[in-house]
């Protein structure tokens, strides 16, 4: 058992964090900043203010990352769920926006898709992300109607009937989840450090000092699940993996909003952004309530 | 990544379950918590099948990974756990093993392995809990002895100890964490008292220990004199990091019974408690992951465990008492009678949160020596 990455996967690992970091540069985030409030009743009902950056889908094309688990054969990596797990961390973790899980699933299926030239949609459950703007819509999406968005960098609409479960997809929402988790211990980490109050960097106190510690926790206990779930592909480790990868992105963002005070709680800032991705990415796969329930169920099996 | 075991590793599992589906039949039953006499017995009972049949050492001298397989197995088979065993199996004899001479890991290692000396460990105080460092219990040197003086609280297993590992403090001049000296103490030696405390479970489980003007030679320290504190790391290190291992795949068979219990009580009608119950099915099986990954890194660095240990004892500390207060769900009333399967389980893991190190301690260590958050004045 060497339950570690190789070096391989760190490789990997590196590669995906440099092309996405060009898109999650200090740019990226004023992109969003310099839109104006989506209450400021500017913003009509589904408009996506934010187009898809089709450089970066064709520069994530090319990196492999939609058709990672392809067939050499077919123009792919011949990679596994391991390989586009840390993929779709860092990809998490740079909160790179689009139908990344739905493209990435429809390589080999949509022409083009695998080489980041098309970009594929899918409905989830009751929700579409990216439809306006995605060339191709998974299974088709009759009768979908906008929402307004509570994440700038996810257009929704919603569809009348709820789309079977994916469990990869859940599981690569998962490694999603855990890469902005881990972005948003960084950044709890980060600020806590510099700002200072009462004579002190704000992190030499306990109350702050213990979030950014429970966050740390909360990532560290999820990568073992997501990383396993990969390894494994047992549906009740991915249903696992799933409810930490959730609770550490969830939390871990409003703790990281906590530790940031009234900066947090500004449209400038990049942390509310973290915490609206994730929870849209919580309702992905039916939610919690199906995981427990399977997880449940798994107990009398 | 990889998750699945070399052919040796399968083969040190299939002949340990062997074993144990062999002997575990005709074992004794467990004596009741409170018949110390009787419990140290049966614990040392079980070492000693241990040893005869060469799994003794699995403790500290096989790879990790050979550990995890047998905590894995021995726990999955209802096997006896190291009880009174606990602190020389896991973090006194592994001290010794990575910080002793060879005389003393000679004088030591053997009778721990052989399940034939209990030890128990002398750190806290009185007035030195959290503060550990602050410790006042004195020693000082009188020819080949050390002459040691103060008093020692919430011993576990005192009563049945025959060697205790003991902080004390050799110079009252220096800064706290320096003047600080790691003694292996005779419990039978002149001038110890031990009184038994009762816990809130009821039983004698700790004890105050009393020292007046004890001897001890010079020769059973380990590491330097005032050099303690630095071999204390090591011996917290092991039982904050690797003692608590094999209670997961444990928690993970109460989980399992709580469920089977809940279908028979018709309790499993209610979602909200299935709903609880897959929850802490994902927990459990989180907790195992970090475990494994844990061991593979012990493994690749090829040394001891470092302060990833207060994250994995954080979270699991937390996940064992939410298991009991599910299992108090499951019984409903039954969770108010002593008698009842899990009860007294939930009274114990009250302990978890506190013992080897508080919750708080263990998040001031997570953010001050893994996310280098500074230390407040
Ligand atoms: C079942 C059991 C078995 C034990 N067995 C042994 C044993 O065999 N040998 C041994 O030496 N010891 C043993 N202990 C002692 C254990 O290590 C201590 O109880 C523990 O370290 C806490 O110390 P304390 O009890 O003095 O509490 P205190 O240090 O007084 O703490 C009281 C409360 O204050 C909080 N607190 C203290 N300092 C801080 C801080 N800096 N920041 C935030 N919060 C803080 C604590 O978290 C706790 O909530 C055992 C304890 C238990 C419960």
């Amino acid at each position: 058992m060497r339950f570690q990455l190789t070096e391989d996967q760190r490789a990997l690992r590196a590669a995906v964090r440099g092309v996405v970091g060009r898109w999650s540069g200090a740019g990226s985030w004023g992109l969003v900043a310099q839109f104006p409030a989506p209450l400021n009743g500017t913003a009509q009902t589904g408009d996506s203010q934010f187009r898809l950056d089709r450089g970066l889908w064709r520069a994530l094309g090319e990196l492999g990352f939609f058709s990672l688990r392809l067939a050499e054969a077919d123009g792919g990596a011949g990679l596994g769920l391991p390989e586009a797990v840390l993929a779709f961390e860092e990809a998490g973790r740079a909160l790179v926006p689009g139908p990344l899980v739905a493209t990435h699933l429809a390589a080999g299926v949509v022409l083009g898709a695998d080489t980041g030239e098309v970009v594929v949609a899918a409905a989830d459950g009751r929700l579409v992300e990216w439809m306006d703007e995605a060339d191709v819509v998974l299974p088709g999406a009759e009768g979908a109607v906008p929402l307004r968005s509570v994440d700038p960098l996810t257009p929704l609409h919603r569809v009348p009937a709820p789309a079977p479960t994916d469990t990869v997809a859940v599981l690569l929402t998962a490694a999603e989840q855990l890469g902005t988790a881990t972005r948003a211990c960084e950044l709890a980490v980060q600020h806590a450090r510099a700002r200072e109050q009462f004579g002190q960097p704000i992190g030499a106190f306990q109350a702050v000092k213990h979030l950014c510690a429970e966050q740390l926790v909360r990532v560290e206990v999820a990568r073992a699940a997501v990383y396993a779930a990969a390894v494994t592909e047992d549906p009740a480790d991915i249903a696992a993996a799933r409810l930490l990868a959730d609770e550490a992105a969830v939390r871990g963002a409003r703790d990281c909003l906590q530790v940031h005070g009234g900066m947090g709680f500004t449209w400038e800032s990049e942390v509310h952004l973290l915490l609206k991705r994730a929870w849209v990415r919580a309702q992905r796969g039916g939610g919690r309530t199906e995981s427990e329930e399977l997880l449940a169920a798994e107990l009398t099996a | 990544m990889d998750l699945s075991y070399t052919a040796e590793e399968e083969e040190f599992r299939a002949e340990l379950r062997h074993w144990l589906g062999d002997v575990l039949p005709s074992l004794p039953s467990r004596p009741s918590p409170d018949d110390w006499p009787g419990r140290r017995a049966y614990d040392m009972g079980w070492q000693r099948m241990l040893y005869d049949a060469g799994y003794a050492d699995v403790h500290w001298d096989a790879s990790p990974t050979l550990r995890l397989i047998f905590l894995e197995e021995t726990e999955k088979a209802g096997a006896p756990y190291v009880g009174a065993g606990f602190v020389g199996l896991l973090h006194a004899g592994p001290t010794i093993a990575a910080e002793g001479t060879p005389e003393q890991r000679a004088r030591w290692l053997p009778p721990i392995l052989r399940g034939d000396e209990v030890w128990c460990q002398g750190f806290s105080e009185p007035d030195a809990g959290s503060d550990l460092a602050a410790l006042r219990t004195r020693a000082w040197r009188d020819g080949d002895d050390y002459v040691v003086s103060g008093s020692k609280i919430w011993t576990s297993h005192a009563e049945v100890a025959d060697w205790c590992e003991l902080l004390v403090r050799t110079d009252a001049a220096a800064p706290k964490h320096r003047g600080i000296t790691w003694l292996a103490m005779p419990m039978d030696a002149p001038g110890i008292t031990v009184r038994p405390l009762k816990t809130l479970v009821g039983s004698a489980e700790f004890a105050e220990v009393f020292l007046d003007e004890v001897r001890v030679p010079v020769g059973n320290r380990v590491g330097d004199e005032n050099d303690g504190w630095r071999v204390t790391m090591v011996t917290l290190s092991f039982e904050r990091g690797t003692a608590f291992v094999g209670e997961v795949v444990a928690c993970r068979r109460v989980l399992r019974e709580l469920a089977a219990e809940a279908r028979k009580n018709g309790r499993w009608d209610d979602p909200a408690l299935r709903r609880r119950l897959g929850g802490l099915n994902a927990e459990f099986r989180a907790l195992w992951r970090l475990t494994q990954w844990n061991v593979s890194e012990a493994e690749a660095r090829g040394g001891g465990p470092g302060v990833g240990g207060s994250v994995f004892k954080l979270r699991y500390s937390q996940a064992r008492q939410e298991l009991y207060d599910a299992a108090a769900e499951v019984l409903g009333e039954g969770a108010l009678d002593l008698g009842a399967p899990w009860v007294v389980d939930r009274l114990s893991s009250l302990s978890y949160t506190i013992a080897a190190g508080t919750s708080q301690i263990q998040r001031n260590i997570v953010a001050e020596r893994i996310l280098g958050l500074p230390k407040g004045r």
